[in-house]
This record gives C-alpha cells, structure tokens and sequence, in this order.
C-alpha cells in the first residue's frame, strides 16, 4: 500500500507490515539487557476494540441500540477530536490493516499482542480499549452504559479466555453510577480481570455520593482502581488550542489532574484506604507540580478539606502512576526529581501504552542511570505484580533472540 | 580504517530512493539519494532506537507567517527532507542526520563513496 508522504519523489509503498519486523530492534534491546531473568508487567497495553465492533454489537441487548450501533459502527469513537499517526508519520497506523495473522481461533488482537509483547520482552499487559476511552463524553448515557457491558462481555468471553498473558480491566460506565455498580460486580470477578477503569474524559465529579458503594465494593475485591486519561479537543478550554500536540499535551494531563484533586481533597484515600489507585497515561511531570500546588493552598485552607490527615502530597506518594508517556527531559536530574517525589521504587509501574505512537520501551526505565538493578524491576514488573496480585510463576520469555 | 560496505548499482537509485544495508549482525544502515546527494546513517533512532530509516522521507513543513506577523497556514519546503522514524516520529534533517526538534540528537551519519557505478558505505 502507498503510504502518505508529502510528495510523489519521495513516497513509500508497503507491500506487507509484521510488527515483529518493526520492533527488531526493541528485541535487540530485550536481549542487550537480558530482560528475560525477571518478569515484565505493562500495566497499560492496547487494543483497537473498534476493528472488532461487529463482534461486539452482537453483545448489544437492546434492539434499539443495537440497530444503532450496527447503522453507525463509530460510535463509539466519536467525540474526542484530533489525529493521532502524526499525518502517516507513524507509519505502524496506517499499515496494521495489512498485517496478517493465523486463522487458527485465537483472536486477532491476541495475536498482534502477543508479537510486540515478545519483541519488547514483556510477560504479561493489562489491556485497554482505545475508542472507548472517549466514551464517557458521548451525550447518551445509555450508549456507554450499553457498550461497556457488550465489550466485557466480549473482552471475558473472546479476548482474556485466549491467553493468560492478556488481562483485563472491567470498564465502568461511570456517568451512570448505578450501572457503574452493576457492572463492577458483573465482571469484577471474572477470569483475567485485575482492576477496575474510569476513562477520565468525562465531566462527573468522582467524589459524588453515588459512587460510594462502588467503591466499597472495589476495595472488598482487593483490585486497583485506574483512572485512565485521554484528550478531548473538543472540551470548551480545550478547544483554544488549535494544534493537536496542545490538545494531547494538556489533555491527557488535566483530566487525571482534576479527578485527582477531587479524590484527595474529598478524602476519597481515607474513606478507602485499601484501594490501590492508579494514575494513567497522564506521564510524571504533573505530579510534582500538582503536589506543591495542593500542598500550600491546603496548608492555607486545610478547614475546606477536614477529612485529610496529612499532607495532600502525602496522599499523592501513597497511589500509584504508570510511566508512559514518561518525559524524558535532556537533563535527568528533573526526572529523578519526580521519581523521588512519587516513590518510584514501590509507586511506579510500567507501561507501554503500545501500539499508539506515543508507546514507551521498557529501556524507558532500565536504562535510566539514577536506578538500581532492584528499581529498575520493581517499575518493570514488581510492582504491578504486588498490587495486581499476579501469578506469575508461568514466564514467557520463550522468544528467539534478535 | 573504515569497513566498506558495498550498496549496489547507483543507476538503480532514483530520486528519493533509500536501501538498509546489514552493517554487522545486529545492525543496519540506511543509504539515501536525495536531490542528487547520497547519504547514509544508522537505522537506530537515538530516541528510543526506532529503525529510524525505515520510515518516511517527509519534507520539512513551515509556518507561513506574513509581514503583518499573521499566521497564513503550512506548507512543504522541499528543499529540507527529514527522516522521520516510524516508532514515534521524531524527524531528521537528511542534510546532516540532526533532529530537527532538538539538534543535540542525531543519526550516526557515515560517509557514502561511488566508485564508477557502485554505491559504497564507509562504517
């Protein structure tokens, strides 16, 4: 296939795409740094659930709504605005349509997992959609309460049962909290299923009574609770801006920024003390900042927040953030700096957030030089293995060298 | 003294062409002929170590800025290609292999060298 350039003399014609082939060289890394002696957890992985979206509308109960979803396949996608592949530049976009896998029952997304899973040397993801992360911004309710329940369903019943290497996370419909409730219960328990989602792009306060039992029952289940965070150019601030690297820039920052404030101030940690709360995709950098920030306002104003005991950056070092799209500055005593702040040896896990362009390597973090061997795997892959309670006594480091 | 590295015919290059030769096990090079000058550098991104020349060739794209200082759009400046590297786009000036987003980082450049019709790399 012709990729697009921006001119005829220098255009790219594709015959086949092998993301194997692509990632030869994070293999080489893989193997550089015998990343095989101990096991790597990416704590958030993807898959485009909307290449699969006639499978999952056969989950769609309602009549209505599934005639709808069959009439407009988008759906579920529509809503955040913007343009990922960089204009074709990221050429793996474009060319995995192209891409073959086996026709031998295990499903394709399976598959293309399994291929960067072994490139990079990673055990095991825990996996995220894509389109829906924007499906808490759709006006109708109904239509995110309706598609999280088809796609777990669907994720439990053709994704996680095909490898033991894939898990998953229940996707709570969150701007209904009743239906938020029952699907956490529905599927908390189900086979590969570690933790519970809130895409973040959404305008409902988390600290709303509504939630509470929820809540509750996430942390009789032991599991993590993530916040995964996305873009919305189409959000009234957000709309200022008019390139795509602003949008995704501030985005992915500040919906996790202001679910977070509403979790510390409201004293949400010390109402569930035992629930892991992870932080995602909103990178490292806004950490510190906002800890200052809360910090000297709340030691100005701590009577508006008299559920906290201590310090809200306190509460901020005992959660825990994934790394992707960990900024990586030229000078990397500021980086350091953060990791100090947030307790990276215990509170950082790693990601990925593979294939999406901005994915991070797991050289990300082993190569950083202010880490230690024991860090370095605790981000990698102890941490999220302590917090996920994960079996990992199966390894899959059974790829061949590069 | 410097491996030779032989590429192949310089008549099966046409503008824009570019053809990754191995350069020991467990590496390659990218040859390039672009408005008529070759070039060659290392298929590993100092980013994050992408195949970096296994991506597009993409002219560098400019603001086009009037002298009232307002903003008219973007357009191509052909004249400035960059390799850009699949894994997350970052783009190199083809001229001299720096990134164009920040000139501390660069491709490993080598020295291409014809001999009447074959292309040679010195790595």
């Amino acid at each position: 296939m012709e990729l697009a350039t921006s001119d005829r003399y220098h255009a790219m014609s594709v015959d086949s795409f092998d993301t194997e082939k692509l990632l030869t060289n994070a293999a080489r890394q893989r193997d550089a740094r015998k990343l095989n002696e101990f096991p790597i957890f990416d704590s958030d992985a993807h898959h485009y659930e909307s290449e699969s979206i006639s499978e999952i509308i056969d989950y769609i109960d309602d009549d209505i709504l599934n005639h709808l979803a069959r009439a407009n396949p988008g759906i579920i996608s529509q809503g955040r605005g913007g343009y990922q592949p960089m204009g074709g530049r990221i050429t793996r976009y474009p060319l995995r349509k192209i891409e073959e896998t086996p026709a031998d029952g295990v499903h394709r997304d399976v598959h293309l997992s399994r291929r960067w899973m072994d490139a990079m040397g990673i055990d095991y993801i825990g996996l995220f959609p894509t389109g829906m992360l924007g499906i808490g911004l759709i006006p109708q309710v109904e239509v995110e309460v309706q598609y999280a329940r088809a796609y777990m369903r669907w994720l439990t019943e053709k994704i996680l049962p095909s490898d033991p290497r894939v898990k998953g996370y229940v996707f709570l419909p969150f701007n209904s909290p009743e239906a938020a409730y029952e699907i956490a219960t529905e599927f908390g328990d189900k086979e590969g299923i570690i933790g519970f989602l809130i895409t973040s792009p959404r305008y409902k306060p988390v600290h709303d009574n509504a939630y509470m039992k929820t809540y509750s029952y996430i942390e009789e289940t032991g599991k993590p609770l993530i916040f995964h965070s996305g873009l919305n150019w189409n959000d009234p601030l957000m709309s200022v801006t008019n390139r795509f690297i602003a949008a995704h820039a501030l985005g992915f920052t500040l919906y996790n920024v202001i679910h977070m404030c509403n979790w510390i101030t409201n004293a949400l940690n010390e109402r569930f003390p035992k629930i892991p709360v992870v932080w995602t995709e909103s990178g490292l950098a806004w950490v510190p900042w906002l800890a200052q920030r809360l910090d000297n306002d709340y030691k100005m104003r701590s009577s508006e927040c008299p559920g906290l005991k201590k310090l809200p950056s306190d509460y901020m070092a005992d959660m825990y953030y994934t790394s992707q799209p960990m900024e990586m500055p030229n000078d990397l005593s500021f980086l350091e700096s953060t990791f100090k702040m947030i307790n990276a040896e215990t509170q950082l896990l790693y990601a990925s957030d593979y294939p999406h362009w901005d994915a991070d390597m797991p050289m990300t973090i082993y190569d950083l030089p202010f880490l230690d061997e024991k860090a370095k795997r605790n981000i990698l892959g102890g941490n999220a293995i302590r917090i996920f309670n994960l079996d990992v006594s199966d390894r899959y480091p059974d790829y061949k060298a590069a | 003294m410097a491996r030779e590295i032989l590429v192949g015919k310089a008549s099966d290059f046409k503008e824009g062409d570019k053809k990754i030769v191995p350069h020991g096990k467990n590496s390659e090079i990218g040859v390039y002929l672009v408005h008529g000058n070759w070039y060659a550098y290392a298929n590993l991104c100092p980013h994050q170590g992408g195949p970096a020349c296994e991506g597009l060739l993409m002219a560098k794209v400019e603001e086009v800025i009037a002298e009232d200082k307002t903003y008219q759009g973007m357009r191509f400046n052909h004249d400035e290609m960059h390799i850009v590297c699949p894994w997350h786009g970052w783009e190199f000036d083809i001229a001299d292999g720096q990134a164009v987003a920040d000139r501390k980082w660069s491709l490993r450049k080598f020295d291409v060298e014809l001999r009447g019709e074959d292309v040679y790399v010195l790595a």
